[in-house]
């Protein structure tokens, strides 16, 4: 797997090319950015820093959105 | 045998007419909130929640699930009904942090459902982690509306660290059991200058209709709609449950005496 990096995405291993940012990632899950939160390692990445925020190998993400809640 | 407490269901209620519930400067006309939780179709959801006549509803933050049919944000943009985000399924202030940001970076909205539970079985509130998150909340800017013991130090806790509501159970989450602690719910009440919400344990409309009557500012509820038989006939028992406990309170109700009190009288009462 030449250069490319392995992250847990919602508790699933992926394997994203260098240079993966949290954008291009939910980008490339095909997921509706709208009503979307994601937390890399336990910290909250907030909307405007998707694009910058670059992911590391052994990165934990977690993409999370609204669902039925009391 | 005289009143064991005074005041329990008597006081006299402020308001005009229009009579709003404000949280935090936000006012509604509706004072039921009904949860999103619990609903097996999105599409009886909408009409359950359509039928309550709510304006805010309780959504949860979980991994995403890139198959889910239909969608939650959709049905809220749809009806215009303002979410609240909650930290469910959070057991220590840490966590229901890290959720509360989750939400707030969802969802766009500084107003926060914080839960705090102490364990899976009761689902009861963790009043040592709960307080200590509501402190971090308000300090982070939330907006924070705090599930709650029906504990009235507890609620004043609460107060004296920021909350912009307390929201006091009736009975453990989803358990139907209505209000098990009259006399408690009744002194927070009294003592509270923000509004009071009655969250959890309500089963069905009259236990709706009695914590309004006790004097609470609004009724959280979920289960007692989204898992009746009937959901959209449930949702509208429960507005007009809600909305005659507040009429009833507002209209002061009569004292309770042991004995009877004549409202036909005795006079002229023929000799037969």
């Amino acid at each position: 797997m030449s250069g490319g990096l392995d992250v847990t995405v919602n508790g699933d291993r992926h394997t994203v090319a260098p240079g993966t940012t949290v954008a291009a990632l939910v980008a490339e899950l095909g997921i509706e950015a709208r009503g979307v939160a994601v937390a890399v390692d336990g910290e909250v990445v907030t909307r405007r820093r998707w694009a910058e925020r670059a992911l590391a190998s052994g990165e934990h993400v977690e993409v999370l959105s609204i669902a039925q809640g009391g | 045998m005289a009143e064991p407490v005074t005041r329990i269901d008597d006081a006299p209620v402020p308001g005009g007419d229009d009579d709003p519930l404000v949280i935090a400067g936000t006012s509604f006309r509706s004072r039921l909130i009904v949860g999103t939780g619990g609903a097996p179709h999105l599409g009886e959801l909408e009409q359950a929640l359509v039928a309550s006549g709510t304006e805010m509803t309780t959504v949860a933050l979980r991994r995403v699930d890139p198959g889910a049919p239909g969608s939650l944000f959709e049905l809220l943009a749809r009806t215009g009904i303002r979410p609240l985000p909650n930290t469910a399924g959070c057991f220590t202030a840490r966590d229901a942090l890290r959720t509360a940001e989750l939400g707030r970076e969802a969802l766009e909205t500084d107003w926060l459902k914080l839960e705090v539970v102490a364990d899976e079985r009761t689902l009861l509130p963790d009043p040592v982690e709960l307080l200590d998150a509501a402190e971090q909340a308000v300090d982070a800017g939330f907006v924070v509306l705090a599930y709650t013991n029906d504990d009235p130090v507890l609620a004043r806790r609460l107060e004296d660290v920021g909350v912009a509501a307390v929201m006091p159970l009736g009975a453990p989450i989803g358990s139907g059991m209505g209000i098990r602690n009259p006399y408690n719910l009744a002194m927070i009440v009294e003592a509270a200058s923000v509004p009071v919400v009655l969250d959890a344990g309500v089963g069905t409309a009259s236990d709706a209709a009695r914590a309004m009557a006790l004097g609470c500012d609004a009724v959280l509820l979920a289960t007692a709609v989204t898992r009746a038989r009937h959901p959209v006939r449930m949702a509208a028992a429960m507005r007009h449950a809600v909305e005659a406990g507040r009429l009833a309170r507002r209209a002061g109700r009569i004292p309770r005496r042991l004995y009877a009190e004549a409202s036909t009288s005795f006079e002229g009462l023929a000799e037969l």
